[in-house]
């Protein structure tokens, strides 16, 4: 990487996490959603310790990883949005008539997401000393917890930006937000697989890449180092990271044309 | 034509400016012993129920978000935490997904309600609101007809929701009179939501209201016993759950889909006098939107 385009994604960065962290409207969902939910479902839900085969005594140290996607949930909905948002007010067009070069356009807003993503992320994990979750993993596990929000929540936006680019309309990218809440609900976010007895719901949360997501985090604070869990996790990350950056060049192209 | 399409065509007419429209609703055709129908409270009621159906059945961006969280909802609770069923002390005689479809069932009748309160801000936000306080002639029929649509709103959902329960297979133990009790309880709960979001909507005028309209409801729907009975609910939520309206309605639904009654008579109350305080509230706000011009 050239110097300039070192300083261009920095300077891009730079203004992402800035824009983000000024907005205090921005800010609120991300810290406050996943908590009250947490708080709530980890009390309502405190009787699936019960079930036999249920890996834990403590549902909120179960419940917590569904906090981290649901972090990386509101990352894609901002990222998007700040970027449909530029788009609308012609930001996007005249930097892209600057000597910028155009891989910097889009790094440098998902590297202020990245950075954004691991400070969000050690918030749960702060957060989860509070309510009194329990990470099994230890310190290490919770480097690796913010290294893994981070880069959830750089794939989830990326994703974010291909709908921003594609649409170039703020309200159109939050109204994908109910889209993506699906995968959520559809996943093993409130019992492990094992325990999903309805048939056609094992099978689509099996099917679902968002639960082995939640499953990389939850092994961390329940099983410690689970091998197995962490591949799956960082894999699904990885794998819809490379998806969601092909998709942004695609749309990116799309754009500059029109531009 | 009848009255509420003679109202709506006004309505139309007064707030169409194009040239040629059909020109201004005094110039309505009525007779001088007839009264207008914009100038009664049923009239104007129907006007804007009529309109509001309308456009909630052409646009599908309203519409189906409005059917697919539910779903959603019921898909996720009742498919996904069917395992609840077994947790030692459960006893629900007409299974899980009968107990989370009357949460679902209550969940979407205060949405529709909720919604409706959106529609209502939208209006003022495109100015269509402020045109129709103009136009009508008791505005009291503005929140009345806003009201049916809710009503309406309400009736599709729950119907779908129902549809898709049945075909999954859900039981449901408790006879027709206990089902009427349902949803009736449950069309209750549809004016308990409207009155709340009707009363912030005139109020803000803004759709950036729309958390401060959801965000009560949702808490206090959540930190109800939605996933076990409340005697299965330990520590804080136990004590809140135990002192919350949303409980007496879950009670009280579940007891009439499965036919052991259980705190029907109380949620009926609450829910009346809580639509009694929220007509208060809405009427207020349907003031403050008038001083405000």
């Amino acid at each position: 990487m050239s110097p300039s385009l070192i300083t261009q994604v920095g300077a891009l960065a730079q203004r992402s996490v800035l824009k983000t962290l000024r907005q205090p409207f921005q800010m609120f969902p991300i810290i406050f959603f996943p908590a009250i939910l947490l708080i709530i479902n980890a009390s309502g839900l405190h009787a699936a310790t019960l079930l036999p085969g249920f890996p834990t005594h403590s549902y909120v140290s179960f419940a917590i990883a569904v906090a981290f996607i649901q972090g990386a949930m509101f990352s894609l909905i901002n990222t998007g949005t700040n970027l449909a948002e530029d788009i609308e007010t012609g930001f996007f067009n005249r930097l892209a008539l600057t000597p910028l070069r155009r891989v910097s356009l889009i790094a440098g807003l998902l590297v202020g997401v990245a950075a954004l993503g691991a400070m969000q992320s050690a918030v749960y994990i702060l957060l989860g000393v509070v309510v009194g979750a329990h990470l099994d993993a230890g310190l290490g596990g919770a480097l690796v917890v913010i290294v893994l929000g981070s880069l959830t929540a750089l794939a989830f936006s990326s994703f974010g930006c291909v709908a921003a680019l594609r649409t170039g309309s703020s309200e159109a990218v939050q109204g994908l937000f109910p889209l993506f809440f699906v995968f959520i609900f559809l996943s093993s976010s409130n019992l492990p697989r094992s325990l999903l007895k309805t048939p056609w719901f094992h099978t689509v949360a099996t099917w679902n890449p968002i639960s082995y997501l939640i499953e990389g985090f939850r092994s961390l604070y329940i099983f410690g180092w689970d091998k197995t869990a962490l591949l799956r996790g960082f894999g699904v990350a990885i794998g819809l990271l490379v998806l969601g950056l092909l998709a942004v060049q695609w749309a990116m192209r799309t754009r500059l044309q029109r531009t | 034509m009848g009255n509420a399409h003679k109202a709506a065509a006004n309505v139309n007419a007064a707030t169409d400016t194009t040239p040629g429209a059909g020109g201004s609703p005094l110039s309505s055709p009525t007779t001088p012993h007839e009264q207008p129908p914009r100038s009664t409270i049923w009239g104007v009621a129907g006007a804007i129920a009529w309109r509001g159906v309308h456009t909630y059945v052409r646009r599908p961006e309203l519409s189906i978000p409005s059917l697919v969280f539910p779903l959603i909802f019921l898909a996720s609770f009742a498919g996904g935490l069917s395992a609840l069923g077994s947790v030692p002390g459960f006893d629900f005689p007409a299974g899980y997904t009968a107990f989370q479809f009357v949460f679902v069932l209550l969940q979407a009748s205060m949405f529709s309600g909720l919604f409706t309160g959106f529609t209502i801000a939208f209006d003022f936000e495109s100015g269509f609101a402020r045109r129709l306080m103009l136009a009508a002639g008791n505005r009291r029929g503005v929140a009345l007809g806003y009201a049916l649509v809710a009503l309406t709103r309400a009736t599709i959902t729950l119907t779908v929701v129902t549809g898709v329960a049945l075909l999954a297979g859900m039981q449901i133990t408790g006879d027709g009179v206990d089902m009427f009790g349902l949803y009736g309880l449950a069309a209750l709960l549809v004016l308990v939501g409207f009155g709340w979001a009707a009363g912030v909507a005139f109020r803000f005028r803004t759709i950036q209201a729309g958390p401060l309209m959801q965000t009560p409801v949702f808490l206090i729907l959540f930190l109800a016993p939605v996933f076990v009975p409340l005697p299965l609910l330990r520590g804080w939520i136990h004590a809140v759950a135990s002192v919350n309206p949303a409980t007496a309605f879950l009670d009280s639904g579940r007891g009439l889909i499965s036919g052991v009654h259980n705190h029907t008579a109380l949620a009926y109350v609450c829910a009346v006098a809580l639509i009694c305080v929220f007509t208060l509230w809405t009427l207020r706000g349907l003031r403050a939107a008038e001083r405000a011009g």
